[in-house]
């Protein structure tokens, strides 16, 4: 039988590293086929280039038995493939059948668009497909499982005969992600090929046929799901076992460190975001905020470091309001932040290692004079304890960060945020992007912090890791907590319905 | 190791450093001079085009610039006013603002400055002369502060602001020095400073002044304040990741608005210097576009305090040896402006250097 | 004097008049920055332009010939600002003002070769205003509307045109997707770059049809500096009417109004030049501070990165 889809021996390298290696590929018509790996194994730069986005360094393609040279999204459109990608490619500020016609409008005389028909045809053809989208309705209007349904009803009108999904529910409710599995065998059922990209081992033993595995950019193989288990596919995936638990010392006694009273709080557009938001966070604790992405998480995050406006409501740290205090006061006062995009946020990418791990104490002593000169003595012997206590692979205190790995630039962060002594941590989304060793690294040393007395707040959309990490778990929705859980006295299911907005008794 | 090695190691190491660092900065700076190569053949170009030798013009103005004590006088005192904008433009751009008010800026300075050395008779010069620096910085550092404000506050664009201001100063001080404060005479100017308020002349029989010096201390200052000061690493963060900056408890709206202020008042000194060093009185159109020149000047030396000098010397010979080349061989002295236009354009292409540095590579 | 010396129905002839060449250069600016790439060289576009129109008039002896040479001016310079920023992906803002100091130099020096004077050029043929059989008889809009100088009705012709190939064609949808999402364009199988070069060059050809009206429609001849700081008036005109062709019109009607109360006070004397010449500048100012915070542009002006 011809596979749908054949890649033969692709190489492509970035600067500095080997992202695909020599790799082989191949998918079967009317087949659910897995490629799994983690975060940096090269699955979603195999796929673009499948999908035209890349050229690669080496290799070809074969698409029902007969070589392409994929230079295109628009050569690949043409071979029925198309790519649902983990950031939605959709223009916020059109319609939904805008986005999805969009590069192959529907018009009157070929030249005035007819927004009617267009959106006659996407209700017909969505209907036809089973997947429920409103065309009139502006993309930034939408759900992001709705947003997710139109990406994949984007795909098949323009004749996908082979569909990829990036990531699909990485930022999927658990209900949501049901009913994407429906929609994927039903689209088997109708003899389309999907290609599912994870690193969800359990997700992808659940839906797929068959599984490829890849590992730091190279083949390790292809099993049949029937004919596998989860232990064998963590192992093709990881050097070692993956660490699925921590033990955590139980305390006892611990006091509150933060206590969050009735805060409102809106977000740009003037819309509210936090809607009288209430918890404490213990010392000796770390509480797991678990909800979907857009409920307000953010929002939260900005009103604890002082970077936005509390509308309503008292923020407390040990017993003192902090409010209104700015952001160089509640670092002072022990709020350290481990913020979610460590680029955009956490690092100031051109300066060196030196000059980003007194980043926030730049005014105080022992680095400044009543904050005005700054001593790069001081400085200097500051950096190289840092690197030693937190093992920074860099070549020197003064290589600019940005040439670091994603790993490292994190353990800078982390450096600079936990040895002020906080009393409080906020870490929101911190092992995101990072590879298993990484990650292990990252949660080691929150357990750590909690233990010796820090409370820490973590925000994550990666319910393992809130389950796995939490003393106690608030699910947040809609600017608000829900519910809070012991995590040993609920479970997914549960945490998914509170995460959707449902009611548990 | 002994003794009498370890000396030596010592001994060598200072020098090495700096030669070290020298051959990295000129390393650095070489994309600059490609595109003031280019910038140069672009204008040969040009100049061939409309029948003039590019040959006879580049020489009359290298000779202009630097063939006598008169030319480098000269050269010196072009470039002087153009440091203090280059500052600005930098100071400005560091800070992640676009500061292109750099001519309104110190044509308000220079008319600061000129009010204070009108106003005041008697005063000793060691009092004066700060005064009369001093309305000029803040005079400009005003200029530089209400489109910082602006952007910090309600969000508009620096770009438009600070150029509108650029023209409300332009005409302000017209109106001024051809009503209120106009001396008697055909010419729209004010009376001279009184003698306390004047930068002396330190290379007779040139023009060159004591401003020249001012702007030294500055451009050492700027270093300094960048590198050296929490304010300077606080200006350096919001420019290069302000959310990053921000998260590290700096306000960055803050910064901003006083680093705007500074670039300001930088440029308000430079027309302060030209002013009290150069005419002795404010004179309408005083400036023939030393705003731009800095913007120029502070791409070319690469954003950077010292390259920003040995630029500043480059345009300043361009516009006195331009004089010298005009008279000389009559080729119209805006192709100066066309020649400096080009060097930013080809700065604004840093790809484009790097595509000619790997044909280079390439062919040899 | 009276007020109706200043304001009258002449005056609101010369607010349209004057919100010509700001409402050109503004559309210039919406099309450049609806496909994500920020132009702030309208003002030299416009002045090389005028520039190029004069000189092609003085030697062909036809305006229209002229009009035609501004507008393939603006339109080379919008295709050199593109391949800055977008090919060799230049930064912005450095690009435009390269591109605006470059038009004071040319043209000064280019005007002292031909006229051997760089201040102003000869006088030039120049286009005849004409009037609109019917229209010009209406009280009152006849007077506004029946008589101007061909420019302004292309100046209507072309915002109503460019309102409508913004929202209602498929080359405008492309248009916002590449400012707005250029990934998602791109993997709607859309050329970029394409779409992103079209933006720019017509972004220049817009500015320099709106040059050739300040030295061939307003006047007939070239002098240095000529566009005055209306390309930076035409982005704050831009803004205000939130990127959209009709807003901009919108917005540089009160420009232009400032710019035709400015001339009148002026010719009439009442107040020094210089203070009246600053009105529009301070005008600009104070609206785009009013007005900024609640427009969102249309872009992120990143230079896109295929990998």
């Amino acid at each position: 039988m011809t596979q749908a889809v054949e890649m033969l021996g692709i190489t492509k390298t970035f600067p500095g590293v080997v992202a695909n290696d020599r790799l082989d590929f191949s998918a079967e018509k009317a087949e659910i086929h897995g490629l799994l790996g983690e975060n940096g194994a090269g699955k979603t730069v195999l796929m673009s280039i499948l999908y035209g986005l890349y050229r690669p360094d080496a290799g070809k393609i074969l698409v029902d038995g007969e070589e392409v040279h994929m230079d295109s999204p628009a050569t690949a459109i043409r071979h029925g493939i198309g790519m649902v990608h983990q950031h939605f490619m959709l223009v916020p500020s059109l319609t939904v059948a805008e986005n999805i016609v969009l590069g192959n409008e529907v018009t009157r005389s070929r030249v005035i668009l007819d927004t009617k028909r267009a959106s006659e045809e996407v209700r017909a053809f969505s209907e036809r497909c089973n997947l429920k989208v409103d065309p009139d309705a502006p993309v930034h209007a939408l759900t992001v499982g709705a947003q997710q349904r139109v990406e994949i009803i984007k795909a098949l009108y323009r004749g996908a005969e082979i569909l990829i999904l990036d990531e699909p529910t990485a930022i999927l409710i658990p209900q949501e992600v049901e009913e994407l599995m429906k929609a994927i065998r039903a689209l088997k059922a109708q003899g389309k090929t999907v290609i599912f990209i994870s690193h969800k081992l359990r997700e992808v033993l659940s839906i797929c046929d068959r599984i490829t595995v890849l590992k730091k950019g190279r083949l390790v193989g292809t099993v049949k799901t029937g004919e596998t288990s989860l232990p064998q596919l963590a192992t093709m995936m990881v050097d070692r076992q993956v660490l699925e638990t921590f033990d955590k010392k139980p305390v006892e006694g611990a006091g509150v460190v933060l206590r969050v009273e009735g805060v409102q709080v809106v977000n740009e557009r003037g819309l509210p975001a936090l809607k009288g938001i209430a918890f404490d966070v213990m010392a000796s604790e770390i509480l797991g905020i678990a909800g979907v992405e857009g409920n307000g998480q953010s929002e939260l995050v900005e009103a604890l470091t002082g970077l936005r406006r509390v509308k309503d409501g008292r923020i407390f740290l040990n017993q003192v309001d902090i409010t209104a205090a700015s952001p160089e006061e509640r670092i002072r006062l022990g709020v350290s932040h481990v913020p979610a995009d460590r680029n955009k946020m956490g690092l100031v990418p051109d300066f060196s290692v030196m000059e980003n791990l007194i980043l926030g104490s730049q005014g105080e002593e022992p680095f400044a004079k009543r904050h005005m000169i700054l001593d790069y003595g001081a400085a200097s012997s500051y950096a190289d304890g840092l690197i030693a206590d937190y093992s920074i692979s860099t070549p020197s205190k003064d290589t600019p960060v940005r040439n670091l790995s994603g790993g490292t630039q994190q353990r800078v962060v982390l450096a600079r945020e936990l040895s002020r002594h906080p009393k409080l941590i906020i870490a929101y989304q911190p092992t995101r992007g990072l590879d298993i060793g990484a990650t292990e690294y990252v949660r080691g040393k929150l357990v750590e912090m909690r233990d010796n007395g820090c409370a820490v707040l973590l925000i994550s959309a990666d319910l393992d890791e809130i389950r796995a990490l939490s003393d106690r778990i608030a699910v947040i929705f809609e600017g608000r907590i829900a519910a809070v859980r012991d995590p040993k006295e609920t479970n997914e299911e549960e945490l998914g319905l509170l995460m959707a907005g449902g009611k548990v008794d | 190791m002994t003794e009498g090695e370890e000396g030596i190691y010592r001994e060598n190491r200072l020098p090495s450093r700096l030669l070290a660092k020298l051959r990295s900065g000129l390393l650095r700076m070489l994309p600059q001079v490609i595109a003031v190569a280019a910038a140069f053949l672009v204008g040969a170009v040009v100049l061939v085009a409309t029948g003039y030798s590019p040959l006879d013009a580049y020489a009359t103005m290298l000779t202009g610039a630097f063939g006598d004590v008169y030319g480098i006088g000269q050269t010196l005192t072009q470039a002087t006013p153009i440091i203090f904008t280059a500052l600005a433009f930098l100071f400005s751009m560091k800070s992640g603002l676009f500061n292109i008010g750099a001519e309104g800026q110190l044509i308000i300075g220079g008319f600061a400055a000129a009010l204070v050395g009108i106003s005041f008779d008697g005063l000793p010069a060691l009092i004066h002369v700060p005064l009369a620096l001093l309305a000029g910085a803040l005079a400009g550092g005003a200029w530089g502060f209400i489109p910082a404000v602006l952007k910090a506050k309600l969000g508009a664009h620096e770009v438009i602001t600070t150029m509108m201001l650029s023209y409300v100063a332009t005409y302000l001080t017209s109106y001024m020095v051809n009503y209120p404060f106009k001396a008697p005479g055909w010419v729209a100017q004010t009376v001279p400073l009184a003698p306390s308020a004047q930068l002396p002349r330190i290379l007779p029989p040139t023009q060159l002044s004591a401003s020249f010096i001012v702007a030294l201390i500055l451009v050492a200052l700027t270093y300094f304040i960048l590198q050296k000061t929490t304010f300077g690493y606080e200006v350096r963060a919001s420019g290069l990741n302000p959310l990053a900056a921000e998260n590290g408890g700096i306000n960055v709206k803050r910064t901003m608005i006083i680093a705007l202020f500074v670039s300001g008042a930088m440029a308000g000194l430079g027309g302060s210097g030209e002013v009290m060093g150069v005419h002795g009185r404010f004179i309408d159109g005083f400036s023939p576009g030393y705003g731009w020149d800095g913007l120029a000047v502070a791409l070319v030396g690469g954003l950077h305090p010292v390259g920003v000098v040995i630029a500043a010397v480059l345009f300043g010979a361009l516009r006195s040896g331009g004089m010298t080349m005009t008279r000389v061989t009559h080729v119209p002295l805006d192709i100066v402006i066309i020649l400096q236009s080009l060097v930013v354009v080809f700065v604004a292409a840093p790809m484009l250097i790097r595509y000619l540095l790997r044909w280079r590579e390439h062919k040899g | 004097m009276n007020i109706i010396d200043i304001i009258n129905v002449g005056l609101f002839a010369a607010t349209l008049r004057m919100a010509t060449p700001i409402t050109l250069a503004a559309l210039g600016g919406i099309f450049s920055e609806r496909v994500g790439v920020v132009n702030i060289a309208l003002e030299g576009m416009m002045l090389t332009s005028a520039f190029s129109g004069v000189a092609v008039s003085y030697y062909t002896g036809n305006p229209w010939l002229g009009v035609l040479a501004a507008v393939a001016a603006g339109g080379l310079l919008g295709l050199i600002h593109a391949v800055l920023t977008v090919t060799f992906k230049g930064n912005q803002i450095v690009s435009g003002t390269g591109i605006n100091i470059f038009a004071l130099g040319f043209t000064a020096y280019m005007s002292q070769i031909i006229w051997g004077s760089r201040g102003a050029s000869s006088s030039v043929p120049s286009l005849k205003a004409i009037s609109i059989p019917l229209l010009k008889d209406i009280p009152i809009v006849g007077e506004i509307l029946g008589t101007q100088t061909p420019l302004v009705y292309v100046m209507i012709i072309v915002t109503v045109i460019a309102q409508f190939v913004l929202f209602k064609t498929p080359m405008g949808l492309r248009i916002r997707a590449v400012g707005e999402h250029p990934a998602a364009a791109d993997t709607a199988g859309i050329s970029v770059v394409r779409v992103k070069y079209l933006g720019v060059i017509v972004s220049g050809m817009l500015a320099g049809l709106g040059g050739a009206f300040l030295s061939l429609g307003h006047l007939s001849l070239f002098a240095w500096g000529m566009t005055g700081g209306r390309g930076f008036i035409a982005l704050a005109a831009m803004i205000f009417g939130r990127w959209m062709p009709l807003g901009a019109f919108g917005a540089s009607i009160m420009f232009g109004f400032a710019d035709a109360l400015q001339m009148r006070l002026q010719s009439l004397g009442i107040l020094p030049p210089q203070i009246i010449l600053m009105l529009p500048y301070i005008l600009t100012v104070i609206a785009l501070a009013g007005v900024v915070r609640k427009a969102t542009p249309p872009s992120d002006y990143k230079p896109y990165d295929k990998g």
